[in-house]
């Protein structure tokens, strides 16, 4: 089973009869990097939560790394796949960075010794080595986002899932980040709307739109597509 | 944006900071205890009292005005709660008042209730302060957590810790929108602006409680919480509680001899 993630026909309805999802089917092989593009509001972060079972679905499947999505597993999938939010004011709920890289590590049963060790490793990825005891609050917006893909990297997950990991972060972060991104030997997920970091990152590109699959290839083909992109609000439709 | 106005001072060093904040707790609440069963002429204990916090607060390092200042922001509200206990209590006739349709008196025993009321909530307000701005939010967070305060309890004093700021700014961000929109109007206008507006923030400070649950949940949260000791107890901490423990039973028990 070379899969990583085997999504099969999932349709998803808010409560409120907004319907997110509808009928979208999806492989990404282990060790790809996959870009999840499409304009706002067009179910990319709704796809993302079912990725670990925060939302589920009647209507579909999901199986990550050969096993289905349910009760049963949801723990070691919630192990196995690293999900980062899109703000780290969601993120990272917790009063001290070393308290919220911890967290995932505690709830997995590490032991005080490997928990410690765990958070000294992902911090130095991360290059926030030595931020373990100050606020979460007072870091700033690029720092929040570094120890938030720390609080996941603790985790040592197989899938690593980010939402929108650039949106608001200057060039220079966004670029340190994308760079840290390639060092990571592990399958990522990204949505996003950022043709560059897309092109910089992922191999394989999945253009959502009003919740269902418009189009799927590699990177550089849908990229070169000006068109399609313009027609699914990647690029601006008139020249400008 | 930089907030520290919860525990500020908490980031310095001095013989009280490096205390774990389990012995500067139990301390605290020794003293609160202590300072609310003094009878109401115990002029000694209070005298002793004054003491220790003035000894605390020299070996903590924290500027005099600040918590005195601090301290100011408390006492209305005790003295809002107290200030007619004179008036109700029964006793021998200290004066009486006309106004306008009634007549009230104020009663001696009354006002000695009302002094002792009002010395004891600044002894205590006093002592709390030199607490919080002598340890740090996340470590007093953790010093209760050990003291088996119920994890519930813990775990939402703590978002509270983390949220409020946020959510401060958040307030700052709608103001400022709504200024740079205001051209004035009528005050009934303006004051549906800021019903709406608290409206506004209620369901974003719900719908980002969803989202921190989301998150809570995708590191492998089941509602069970599970932290980590990392909690220490130095000679130092042996040497401040019982010294503070003796002296304060002592101060207490003066009042009996």
């Amino acid at each position: 089973m070379d899969d990583a993630i085997r999504i099969e026909k999932l349709s998803f309805s808010y409560p409120d009869g907004h319907q997110a999802l509808a009928g979208v089917s999806l492989v990404i092989g282990r060790g790809e990097s996959v870009g999840i593009a499409g304009p706002n509001g067009a179910g990319k972060s709704t796809l993302l939560l079912h990725l670990n079972g925060i939302l589920r679905s009647d209507d579909g499947a999901v199986k990550v790394l050969g096993q289905p999505v349910d009760d049963k597993n949801l723990r070691w999938i919630r192990s196995k796949v690293g999900l980062v939010f899109q703000d780290p004011d969601d993120q990272l709920f917790s009063p001290t960075v070393f308290d919220d890289v911890a967290f995932g590590p505690i709830n997995m049963g590490y032991t005080a010794s490997e928990v410690k060790e765990a958070v000294a490793r992902a911090l130095d990825w991360v290059g926030m080595k030595g931020c373990e005891e100050r606020s979460c609050h007072h870091l700033s917006f690029g720092e929040k986002k570094r120890v938030s893909l720390a609080t996941v990297l603790a985790m040592d997950p197989e899938i690593l899932v980010l939402d929108e990991p650039t949106s608001n972060l200057d060039p220079a972060g966004k670029w340190a980040l994308i760079s840290l991104l390639k060092k990571l030997a592990v399958t990522k997920i990204v949505a996003t709307h950022d043709l560059e970091m897309m092109q910089a990152l992922c191999q394989r590109i999945v253009l959502l739109d009003q919740g269902q699959v418009v189009a799927e290839g590699p990177a550089e083909k849908i990229l070169a597509d000006k068109d399609l992109l313009a027609a699914h609000g990647l690029l601006s439709a008139e020249p400008v | 944006m930089r907030h520290s106005f919860l525990d500020q001072y908490s980031d310095r060093d001095s013989l009280i900071h490096r205390l774990d904040p389990r012995t500067k707790l139990v301390s605290t609440f020794l003293f609160i205890t202590a300072v609310a069963l003094t009878p109401p002429d115990g002029w000694v204990s209070y005298a002793l009292y004054s003491a220790i916090l003035a000894i605390w607060l020299m070996l903590s390092r924290v500027p005099l005005g600040y918590v005195l200042k601090r301290s100011l922001v408390v006492l209305p509200f005790v003295v809002l709660i107290a200030i007619f206990i004179p008036f109700f209590r029964e006793g021998e006739i200290a004066g009486s008042y006309n106004l306008w349709l009634w007549q009230v008196s104020v009663t001696h025993s009354g006002i000695i209730i009302l002094r002792n009321i009002l010395i004891r909530a600044w002894l205590s307000v006093l002592s709390l302060i030199l607490l919080t701005s002598t340890t740090k939010l996340p470590d007093l967070l953790r010093g209760l957590e050990q003291l088996h305060m119920p994890r519930v309890m813990v775990m939402v004093l703590s978002f509270m810790y983390r949220y409020i700021f946020v959510l401060v700014d958040e307030v700052m961000r709608m103001k400022q929108a709504r200024d740079s929109r205001n051209f004035g109007g009528r005050r009934w206008w303006q004051i549906r602006t800021v019903g709406n507006m608290i409206g506004t923030l209620f369901i974003r400070a719900y719908e980002r409680g969803e989202r921190v649950y989301a998150a809570m949940m995708a590191r492998g949260f089941d509602g069970q919480s599970r932290t980590l000791k990392r909690l220490e107890f130095k000679p130092a901490d042996a040497y401040f509680g019982l010294s503070l423990g003796t002296l304060v039973i002592w101060g207490n028990l003066i009042n009996l001899i």
